[in-house]
């Protein structure tokens, strides 16, 4: 990862006063704290660990996901009877017209189109807030990114990034609760025990949504029984393949199924009931009955508590140690990191009971993870934040978002449960998107910014004589800026 | 901007394109019952002036510029102004213009700045002062605060107006601005995926691999350097891309500046005038350029209807290029170079020089055409007899520590 992964190629600087328009100031004062944090990267990287309130974001004025979920559910709800009114009203004037048209003799008149109701213009429709499914993600989002451009060192937050991605949902699916998701089960673990976050996690309603557990029963079950309904075994499987163990580590489809019964009865309470709708229960009546086999061990049935176990297990599998381990090491350091720290990894996943905070500090001891090679391609929000960060730019959040979504990196909309791709293949395609959106941006902001002087802030000995070349040589601060963001050096991490 | 779907490019360009800010009513030299319009177009990455209007009648021009050099008898013969200076042959309205009595050529110019750093050299030209440094007002913008509000105008008077995503420093200060950008927005320049290609060739394979995909560039600049850029291939789509742009942007500001009641100042910035690399004089780059910029201009016309008789256009950048052609068929930073006028309001139909000449001697260290006129002695004269500002505001306010350059008297009808 070298000084630029962790401490991070995306987010290592200080946020950059807005109202600021002296250019010598400005870069003196961003120089002047990357120096700061070059003395002692690895220590500047451990206080982030220690902050108080790391990993979580004010969300005073955000709904919880149990709030977003029935707001949604009376969204849609009110819009499919504003439809069905509008089909009424449709149909009676049909039938008028007909009438109308036989007394007349006349050729028919075309569907009644007086009480159909009139298109709004266009300009009306772009100034409306977005609809509330928007709405929410988008207000979800902004806190994200603030919390991104503003932080110190951010280490944290790239913490944050990860797990989301590793345990993501998507808003493909369930729009209402993708961003309430992140700050409920990944942002108060981060740092806490692997165990307690993954039972958060698969706890959750979004998830319960996302993998299809809400309406799995056992086909002994009561419910299973009076409905001749049975399992779902998206949840159990992905936990298993994608989770904790990983692909092809030896669990069976009986395991699969075995767990998928140990999960029935999770799911949510109905998004009807106005106080509750939304959140997690456990429902007896869709629970199969007796104890489940899963990966060699009998689990009696405890009801929820027996779900609890198998993850609780399934945490502390050695498997899970080294994929976890692995998936570190690939997101940080190297899309193939060496096997030496991947091992360390896991040893210290293992030896600290999944202790995360010891595993990000097992990552930050790492010799491995501060090697000069920066061979990491920035995903696009990882870019975008970084872009942010070294500028100081004013930023909106629909253009954020918009900028990442046309670089293939929607926010929580990732393609498959199993989260946006680490390698390179996936996003280096994006390189040409990304200058046309370098350029726009930095025509933009470009013009109050000295760039070189930015070179030296945002990469200072990292810059190449070439990159430096290029940045001074260019025509326009607007070009000299958006070169600089597209420099190899601003790219990698 | 955010919706259900992801947004296609073209979509996300566009959305970035509008935005406004406010401002209030500086008094214009109303007094007289006149109702001046002024346009700032600042073109930046250094316009080869020798290219623009060339000194056919220098017997030391041919032999400077060889195949380069534009003549009145050259395949695309230039336009010819006078006895000693023709126009490129892209610029048919300027050239109308100019023989209408609308237009002026100010040759051999060049600002204070004796550097060859574009970003210092556009802050010299835009802020106004003598040196480079930390600078966050424009001498535009400083002639406005200069010049009293007027009650007689309504809440929609003589505002100061810019175009594009952000202001450019010439414009921006403690005067409020009115921006407007045009909805258009160019993906990058072909200028910025040749040095990003050339950057990665030498520093990250993969990367050039990418970009060496995008399309035409592949041609454009083939493996190994920049160099070879063919001359005139400028993809179809992409010019006329950039001529829409120029004439909208341009254009726009114009139909703003005509309303009775809209601001009466403008300014704008246009790039790409970098031209180290198949500088494409006649036929090329910066002919399409040229050509771009003269629609532009005809656009400004077009759009002013009757106001165009009050108009002035001044179209500066902020140094010239080298007077002989380098060892890639283009030019690099030089020093003097021309300033074009056009506008209703201009005595025109003159080229404004004292000639240096183009002999190794005249040449500024043996390069650059030596600067004989000061870009703000111009800028002053306009300043001064189109919009009234006084002598006292320009020395010390617009163009502080300018007191020994004076005003070019006489460039405007009025004056």
């Amino acid at each position: 990862m070298s000084a630029g992964a962790l401490a991070a190629g995306s987010i290592r600087w200080p946020r950059r006063q807005h109202d600021d328009h002296c250019i010598g100031s400005v870069s003196d004062r961003v120089a002047g704290s990357i120096a700061a944090i070059a003395d002692d990267p690895r220590g500047a990287l451990l206080a982030d660990l220690e902050r108080p309130g790391a990993g979580r974001v004010p969300a005073a004025n955000l709904p919880n996901s149990g709030q977003a979920a029935r707001a949604f559910f009376e969204f849609r709800a009110e819009r499919l009877a504003k439809e069905k009114l509008a089909q009424r009203a449709k149909k009676e004037a049909q039938a008028k017209g007909m009438v109308v048209g036989t007394a007349d003799g006349d050729a028919m008149k075309p569907n009644g189109d007086t009480q159909a109701p009139k298109p709004e213009p266009a300009q009306t429709q772009q100034n409306q807030p977005p609809p509330l499914p928007a709405q929410l993600v988008q207000n979800e989002a902004k806190v994200r990114i603030e919390a991104a451009v503003a932080a110190e060192i951010g280490f944290v937050e790239r913490l944050v990034w990860f797990w989301s991605n590793h345990f993501c949902v998507s808003a493909d699916k369930i729009v209402s609760m993708a961003g309430a998701y992140e700050r409920e089960a990944i942002r108060p673990r981060v740092l806490g025990r692997f165990v307690d976050m993954l039972t958060a996690v698969e706890s959750h309603p979004a998830m319960l949504f996302y993998l299809d557990n809400l309406a799995s029963m056992g086909p002994n079950s009561v419910a299973g029984i009076n409905r001749n309904k049975s399992l779902n075994e998206n949840l159990a499987r992905e936990i298993l393949k994608l989770h904790t163990l990983g692909v092809r580590t030896g669990y069976s489809q009986d395991d699969v199924t075995h767990f998928a019964n140990v999960l029935t009865g999770w799911t949510w309470i109905g998004l009807g009931e106005p106080n509750h709708g939304g959140e997690f229960v456990f429902v007896k009546r869709l629970h199969e009955p007796g104890e489940q086999t899963v990966i060699g061990k009998s689990y009696p049935d405890t009801g929820v508590d027996q779900g609890r176990a198998v993850l609780a297990d399934l945490a502390r599998h050695p498997a899970t140690a080294g994929h976890i381990a692995h998936k570190f090491a690939r997101h940080f350091v190297a899309d193939a990191p060496p096997p030496s720290l991947v091992d360390k990894l896991a040893k210290s996943f293992t030896d600290s009971d999944g202790n995360l905070k010891e595993l990000a500090k097992t990552l930050i001891a790492a010799e491995e993870s501060w090697t000069p090679e920066r061979t990491k391609l920035k995903r696009p929000s990882e870019w975008i934040i970084s872009a942010l960060r070294l500028t100081g730019a004013q930023w909106v959040v629909g253009r954020v978002m918009s900028g990442q979504a046309l670089l293939g990196e929607a926010q929580w909309r990732p393609p498959a449960p199993n989260g946006f791709p680490e390698d390179e293949s996936t996003w280096i395609d994006g390189l040409s998107q990304r200058v046309d959106i370098a350029s726009n941006f930095a025509g933009r902001v470009a013009d109050r910014l000295d760039p070189i002087a930015l070179v030296e802030a945002g990469l200072g000995p990292l810059a190449s004589a070439e990159t430096r070349n290029t940045v001074a040589r260019a025509e326009s601060r607007a070009r000299a800026l958006a070169l600089l963001l597209m420099a190899p050096e601003f790219l990698r991490r | 901007m955010i919706g259900h779907h992801a947004p296609s490019r073209r979509e996300l360009l566009l959305a970035s394109g509008t935005l406004f800010a406010w401002a209030y009513l500086p008094k214009l030299a109303r007094a007289e019952g006149r109702d001046p319009r002024f346009l700032t177009i600042v073109l930046r990455g250094a316009l080869d002036g020798l290219a623009t209007v060339a000194p056919v009648g220098d017997q030391d021009w041919v032999s400077l510029r060889g195949d380069n050099a534009l003549t009145l008898d050259s395949k695309t013969s230039a336009l010819k102004l006078d006895d000693f200076f023709a126009l490129n042959p892209a610029m048919p309205n300027l050239h109308r213009m100019f023989k209408a009595n609308e237009a002026i050529v100010v040759h051999a110019a060049a600002t204070s700045y004796r550097e060859r750093s574009h970003f210092d050299g556009q802050d010299v030209l835009e802020s106004g002062l003598e040196k480079p440094g930390a600078t966050y007002t424009g001498w535009l913008n400083r002639l406005l605060v200069g010049l009293a509000p007027e009650d007689r105008v309504g809440s929609n008077g003589g505002r100061a107006f810019a175009v594009g995503p952000v202001a450019p420093l010439v414009v921006r200060g403690p005067a409020p601005v009115l921006a407007w950008s045009p909805r258009r927005v160019l993906p990058a320049s072909d200028d910025t995926i040749v040095r990003l290609l050339d950057l990665y060739r030498h520093t990250d394979v993969n990367f050039a691999r990418v970009l060496e995909g995008r399309t035409r560039l592949t041609a454009i600049a083939p493996a190994g350097s920049m160099e070879q850029k063919p001359v005139g291939q400028i993809a179809g789509p992409d010019l006329a891309q950039l001529r829409a742009y120029f004439a909208e942007a341009v254009g726009t500001a114009a139909k703003f500046l005509a309303q009775p009641d809209g601001p009466r100042v403008g300014a704008l910035a246009l790039d790409g005038w970098d031209t180290h690399y198949n500088e494409g004089i006649a036929a090329g780059w910066l002919a399409q350029l040229l050509g771009a910029l003269d629609g532009a201009l005809a656009a400004v016309q077009d759009n002013m209807g009757p106001a165009w008789r009050e108009t002035v256009v001044v179209l500066v950048t902020e140094f010239g290029r080298t007077a002989r052609i380098n060892g890639t068929n283009g030019t690099d930073h030089g020093t003097a170079t021309v300033m074009l006028l056009a506008g209703g309001a201009l005595k025109g139909g003159r080229v404004i020089a004292d000639w240096p000449g183009l002999k190794a001697a005249n040449l500024l260290e043996n390069r650059d055409l030596k600067p004989t006129v000061d870009v703000r002695a111009v800028l002053k004269g306009l300043l001064k007899d189109h919009l009234r500002a006084n002598d006292h505001a320009l020395a010390a306010d617009v163009f502080p520590g300018s007191d020994d350059v004076k005003p070019i008297a006489g460039l405007v009808t009025s004056g």
